[in-house]
């Protein structure tokens, strides 16, 4: 499978390798170069400098033949910016997109991406072990 | 009417000036809570600071009962999240952007913002009509379809001059609306109207035949 990874943070880097190490083709892009550091090396020459908000730099990625992406920056607005563009106007299949507000949350997902917030996650986590 | 402005920067500062002079009553919400003091020193209290997407400051701003929404921050993530908030948590009838990239603006429409104002599209438009030689220009898109109006002025020695809009071969897809003579009568298009030189025609057409189109009605020999 072919997956696009927007944000190279802890999270971005993270789901890369796993994905790549399951044997996925990925992709990661981010605006910063330095964040690539967080990757295994094979990855990183693969890496992609350019902002997933921009409709150029995603098609220069090849969104066009990517089945999955997943939107993982620190922003909110930018991952839910960039993943309507990748369903709406690029037709990816599974669009993923990171939301951490929760209250955000509940909107995107009603308007129809698989919106995930960590903060809701965690929070959840936490919950089942305090609830034992 | 009530108006809530996202972004207290250059254009939110002075689009909230006109919408008072106007007496319409303007709510503005900025992030920068230095920038907002500023504002609030000059126009009196009506900056809240806050992010315009997040759902708890809308809330305090009243959006509920805001009539216009306007998002013109300098980032399009924000603008569009800000506006998807005020349409979908709060029923805002009608949503504005400004959008700084202007690949984002069929985004934008497809997503429900009514307005879109592509700051780059203004500037290229104002410039186009100030060019003699390029008589096509963009007057506004069409929300919701690919169709866009132009204007296009018939330049001298255009091989038209002389034709009946019924002996012009228009394009599929377009359609002209009105013409404006050279001078300055305004007409509905009619199949005997003859083109003279400088005669401007505002027409709807779609991205695809707007070449077509400026070659059928400014070539010139």
């Amino acid at each position: 499978m072919r997956v696009l990874i927007m944000g190279c943070g802890g999270v971005g880097a993270l789901v890369a390798a796993t994905l790549s190490e399951e044997g996925h083709e990925v992709v990661v892009l981010d605006p910063s170069p330095e964040s690539f550091k967080h990757l295994p090396e094979e990855l990183k020459r693969k890496a992609v400098v350019g902002d997933g908000t921009l409709r150029e730099d995603l098609a220069a990625v090849g969104i066009d033949e990517t089945e999955v992406f997943v939107a993982v920056s620190s922003s909110d607005t930018a991952n839910a910016l960039a993943s309507q563009m990748a369903k709406h106007v690029f037709q990816v299949g599974r669009v993923i997109c990171r939301i951490n507000d929760p209250a955000n949350h509940a909107m995107y997902t009603e308007l129809g991406l698989d919106a995930v917030s960590a903060t809701q996650v965690v929070s959840h986590l936490i919950l089942e072990k305090v609830n034992g | 009417m009530y108006v809530i402005v996202v972004g207290a920067g250059d254009v939110g500062y002075e689009l909230a000036k006109t919408l008072l002079r106007g007496d319409h009553e303007v709510s503005i919400i900025e992030s920068s809570q230095e920038r907002c003091d500023a504002v609030n020193e000059e126009l009196g209290s009506l900056v809240l600071a806050g992010r315009g997407s997040d759902e708890a400051v809308l809330k305090e701003a009243g959006a509920s009962r805001a009539e216009v929404f306007i998002a013109v921050t300098g980032s399009d993530p924000d603008n569009l999240a800000a506006c998807q908030m005020a349409r979908h948590r709060f029923r805002v009838p009608r949503t504005i952007s400004l959008v700084s990239n202007a690949g984002n603006e069929p985004l934008f429409r497809e997503l429900g913002i009514d307005v879109c104002i592509s700051s780059t599209d203004v500037i290229l438009s104002r410039i186009e009509e100030e060019l003699p030689r390029n008589p096509l220009v963009h007057i506004m898109g069409i929300k919701g379809s690919n169709r866009e109006v132009v204007s296009i002025r018939i330049p001298p020695d255009a091989e038209v001059i002389g034709k009946s809009l019924g002996e012009v071969s228009m394009p599929p897809d377009s359609v002209i609306s009105c013409i404006l003579k050279r001078d300055g009568a305004l007409h509905a298009p009619d199949a005997d109207i003859v083109l003279q030189s400088e005669d401007e025609l505002v027409i709807i057409t779609t991205l695809e035949q707007e070449e077509t189109l400026r070659e059928v009605l400014t070539w010139v020999e």
